[in-house]
């Protein structure tokens, strides 16, 4: 079949399987989760047939497969869908498929599937294990399958097909489609667990703090689409003349450019939806979902599809810059926002005692690093950490839920009451769980950047030498540090969890996960390893030219700088070197003899590891700055004055006013007869009563009333100030 | 030979009267029969400028008219549910007054 | 004033009439009976603008079945409904204030703006060309996709409908 028809294919299986499974299959787990990964192994296979034919296609980059149809009309111009396959998307999706795929077939295993249903399971609430009969009659205790395994099913499935779209897509329309498709799916998913109070918090602070930012991309998309009039990638990024005119006309705020103001407005977006500091507190807290979501989340789809997002409009946040000249605002601010988030979370993880918490944060400094790097313009080191980041990390979520499975199945040998996911708990796993050892093992190498053998090695330096050849030192130490704390967390992460003795009985029984979860765990770790291969550096000494610097003349073709030739320098290359090691050492030296579940950096570093612990109060903060003087807004100035005092005072008023009418007539008729005025008053009061009682309930009415008001006024000032014009 | 503003004043008037009734009328049902009062109105307006549009261009034109067709369509959908649910919740709750349906209420 | 003209006045004062009248009834079936007499006035209105075809739909659809409908359902919960309830909400003065000012508004600008005052004459022979508006409903070129959709949300509607009012068993109680 020809390419462009193949890409419209992409995303359809899993919103198929979506569909089927919502309407038809939710009875049934098994045929809900074969319809889901064969839906997720169809998507694969496409992507994989289309990424092998954009490879093999000269200049991608100019004459990408693209095709469109006309969706909605707009008057005289219509909105358009389609599909676009270039560079940059053709690896984007080689990642996505993959890790989607992947994460499919670890999720049969970690909702147990095969496993009885617990006596004691309630949707709404993780399973808690079910009693079973051994062989020799015995009670165990065994994991349960979870309650709601279709519905999680379909979830993921409509989240695959939200992603595909995105990554697929020739517009930021549709984009935006799948942005928010994306958003409402991880609602669901953070908040799988939907009966626990924690759950159900995270699922609305995550949707709530990444709507900010998605406001202020539809701003974005909004300006851009009223000064183009297009919204198409080919015909505002690949057009030279409209990123000139963007670049060359002022908006009317701060004195901005257009290009400026709309990249910068498109980049907040991003900061929502990869969790950059100020909007990064979503994050941490996603980790209520099930393991498999949160990889879902943080590695495979949406926190990579902000930085996509960026990488994609580069040219417009760059217009007007030259390699080596001053950076344009809009890179500026995602230089300084990048490798600030990229320090500051990295600071968190290493006070951070939740294995999925550590990983939580140590993906937004990593999110950090690409920002940062695109910051300071190393767009194709950007690209290429995203590729192997998504591998790595995703290798280290679906790790670490092996790793609390392993640990629950310890707590349902011994009865212990402990935290499965608590490191601290942990330690001596190693033996255990070989399987998940030494892939856990490999992904945190990859991710603190261990020298030569991992990816994370080679996506770092570049973005390291990016930023030292670009001249940005501020930004060059600040991701050192940063790289100097990952590789530090990472080894106490490591060494709390496999190495040493265990710390726990639970620790002491945990179990080797089954295979449908360590497989992916398998084949995730080879491209931990070999997607580095992919980009190493032409002029690095020794291994520069042994194999040609594919991605980024791949990926690099999607800009239209001249190629800049410059040297290697050492400086980049020795510091990635002393950092990964020298923090993968101090790591394993602070935490190896470690006997009493208590961290040893507690005592040396004293108030400072509270307030890491705590991630600087931020959310404290938040909830002082914003949530509370919003509850004060919503409760006491619109409900208690604007309701109760206006609007219902009004009405009461009236009615009141009718009382004291009613009652003044009858005492005056039944004066002479009766002299019952305190029957009466009592009477009146006893109405006035039942009355205010029936004023308290069904709304809806009049909030319509008032809006309808609103618009009246409206209509009234426009009449009498504007005239008729 | 009436002039387009007639009509667009008599799709005013029952824009109106449809609003005024959605918002003071108590039982759902009535709720309902006024927001067909409403979408009849949006009707004579497309039918009158369909006529207009045709007019101006001499011959007959297809938009407006699918978009009369798809008002039809909604209002019909709109209409099966709505009523479902009021019936479904007076089966339930005994009532279809709107002010006692207050179970989403916060 | 041409016959035209008298005709178009009688309909919309009959059809505002009977509007006032769906909104200010208190018995629930007599709304339902001026619902239909002014939906029936909407049909002539359409009439006098040439659109037959719609008229015809709008009696057979508005007044034939979604009338009929309401009435079902004003008769399946009148015992709620009849006595006892005022079928306005106490503050019904506000909406209607606002009704007012709103029609008031809206008539001046109408009324004021030039291009609305265009005489709409009788237009040439074959006005509603009804071939090419079936052809434009399932041409690819044309209409096909909405008209899909509304046929499905049709489909779905009914299907819910039919669900929604369908007491469960298990849900009985």
């Amino acid at each position: 079949m020809i390419s462009e028809t193949l890409v419209w294919l992409i995303p359809l299986p899993p919103l198929l399987a979506f569909f089927l499974i919502v309407v038809f299959t939710n009875r049934n787990k098994a045929l809900s989760h074969w319809l889901a990964l064969i839906a997720a192994g169809l998507s694969w296979a496409i992507s994989m047939v289309i990424f092998g034919r954009a490879v093999r296609t000269e200049g991608l980059a100019e004459h990408p497969f693209a095709h469109a149809i006309d969706w909605l009309p707009t008057g005289t111009t219509s909105l358009k869908i389609g599909i676009q396959i270039d560079p940059l998307s053709a690896v984007v999706l080689f990642f996505v498929a993959i890790t989607v795929l992947m994460i499919f077939i670890y999720s049969t295993g970690y909702h147990n599937y095969g496993q009885p249903a617990g006596q004691h399971d309630r949707k709404g609430l993780p399973p808690e294990g079910a009693e079973v009969k051994d062989a020799k009659g015995k009670l165990v205790k065994v994991p349960s399958i979870e309650p709601m395994y279709s519905r999680f099913f379909a979830l993921i499935s409509l989240f695959a097909f939200a992603m595909f779209l995105l990554v697929v897509t020739d517009n930021l329309l549709t984009l935006y489609v799948g942005w928010e498709i994306m958003g409402l799916c991880s609602y669901l998913l953070i908040g799988f667990w939907y009966a626990k109070e924690s759950a159900r918090k995270a699922m609305i602070k995550a949707f709530l703090t990444t709507r900010v930012g998605d406001v202020f991309m539809l701003l974005g998309l909004a300006a851009l689409y009223a000064l183009t009039g297009t919204l198409n990638y080919q015909e505002i990024l690949g057009n030279p003349a409209v990123l000139e005119q963007l670049a060359g006309t002022l908006s009317p705020v701060f004195s901005l450019s257009w290009a400026a103001l709309i990249g910068l407005l498109i980049f907040i977006g991003t900061v929502g939806k990869s969790a950059q500091f100020p909007l990064h507190i979503w994050l941490p807290d996603a980790m209520e979902g099930p393991t498999p979501v949160s990889a879902m989340i943080h590695a495979a789809t949406m926190v990579s599809a902000g930085v996509y997002l960026v990488i994609r409009f580069f040219p417009l946040l760059s217009a007007g810059w030259e390699p080596g000249g001053t950076l344009t605002t809009p890179m500026l601010v995602m230089g300084i926002i990048g490798s600030f988030t990229a320090i500051f979370a990295a600071t968190i993880a290493v006070a951070q005692n939740d294995i999925k918490r550590v990983l939580a944060f140590s993906t937004i400094s990593q999110l950090g690093y690409m920002i940062a790097a695109l910051g300071v313009g190393a767009y194709a080191a950007a690209a290429f950490h995203l590729v192997t980041h998504a591998f790595f990390k995703a290798l280290l979520f679906l790790g670490s839920g092996s790793i609390i499975h392993g640990m629950e199945h310890g707590i349902f040998h011994t009865g212990e009451h402990i935290d499965p996911q608590n490191m601290l708990n942990m330690g001596g796993l190693r033996k255990k769980m070989p399987i998940t050892f030494w892939t856990f093992l490999i992904g945190g190498l990859a991710l603190s950047g261990f020298p030569l053998i991992t990816a994370g090695f080679w996506s770092k330096d570049e973005i390291l030498s990016g930023a030292f050849k670009g001249g940005q030192m501020g930004v060059f130490i600040t991701l050192a540090l940063a790289a100097l704390l990952t590789a530090f967390y990472t080894a106490r992460q490591i060494t709390l969890t496999f190495l040493g003795k265990p710390r726990s009985k639970a620790a002491e029984h945990a179990q080797e996960s089954k295979w449908t979860m360590t497989a992916p765990l398998a084949i995730l770790s080879v491209f931990a390893i070999g997607a580095g291969w992919a980009g190493i550096p032409a002029d690095f000494p020794g291994l520069g030219g042994l194999l040609p610097n594919w991605f980024e003349e791949f990926v690099g073709s999607m800009l239209h700088f001249e190629h800049v030739e410059s040297v290697h320098s050492l400086v980049p290359l020795i510091t990635s070197l002393v950092v990964a090691l020298g923090g993968l050492a101090l790591g394993w030296v602070v935490y190896k003899g470690l006997q009493k579940p208590v961290d040893p950096l507690e005592k040396s570093l004293g108030g400072l590891h509270t307030v890491l612990k705590n991630k600087y109060y931020i959310d404290e903060f938040y909830q002082a700055a914003f949530i509370r003087p919003a509850l004060w807004l919503a409760d006491v100035f619109t409900y208690k004055f604007l309701d109760q005092t206006i609007i219902d005072g009004v009405l009461h008023g009236i009615a009141r006013f009718g009382v004291w009418l009613g009652n003044g007539l009858r005492n005056i008729i039944d004066l002479p007869v009766v002299n019952g005025a305190g029957d009466n008053a009592a009477r009146g009061t006893r109405g006035l009563g039942l009355y205010l009682r029936s004023r308290q309930s069904g709304r809806i009415q009049q909030y319509m009333v008032i809006a309808i008001s609103l618009l009246v006024l409206a209509g009234l000032v426009i009449y009498f100030t504007v005239g008729l014009g | 030979m009436i002039p387009l503003s007639w009509y667009l004043i008599a799709a005013a008037a029952l824009f109106c009267i449809g609003l005024v009734g959605v918002l003071s009328r108590k039982s759902a049902v009535s709720i309902l029969m006024c927001v067909e009062l409403m979408l009849n109105a949006v009707n004579i307006n497309l039918v009158a400028f369909w006529h207009y549009h045709s007019q101006l261009q001499g011959v007959s034109q297809v938009a407006p008219q699918v978009f009369v067709a798809i008002v039809f369509i909604v209002a019909a959908a709109e209409v099966a549910i709505g009523l479902a649910l009021i019936i479904s919740a007076y089966r339930r709750r005994e009532t279809s007054v709107v002010d006692e349906m207050t179970l989403l209420k916060g | 004033m041409s016959g035209l003209q008298v005709v178009f006045l009688i309909a919309a004062a009959v059809t505002i009439f009977s509007g006032v009248m769906v909104v200010a009834s208190r018995k629930m079936m007599h709304s339902a009976l001026w619902l239909i007499l002014s939906l029936m006035g909407v049909a002539v209105l359409f009439g006098s603008l040439q659109a037959g075809f719609f008229a015809i739909v709008q009696i057979l659809v508005y007044i034939g079945a979604i009338s009929i409908l309401i009435i079902f359902t004003v008769m399946l919960t009148r015992r709620m409904m009849d006595e006892g309830h005022p079928g306005l909400i106490k503050g019904w003065w506000l909406p209607a204030l606002m009704g007012v000012i709103l029609f008031g508004l809206l008539a001046v600008f109408i009324s004021t703006w030039d291009n609305f005052q265009v005489m709409l004459n009788e237009l040439p022979a074959n006005p509603e060309n009804l071939a090419g508006f079936g052809a434009a409903l399932v041409d690819p070129a044309g209409y096909v996709i909405p008209f899909e959709v509304a046929s499905v949300l049709l489909l779905a509607a009914l299907v819910g409908a039919i669900y929604i009012a369908v007491e469960g068993k298990e849900k009985a109680g």
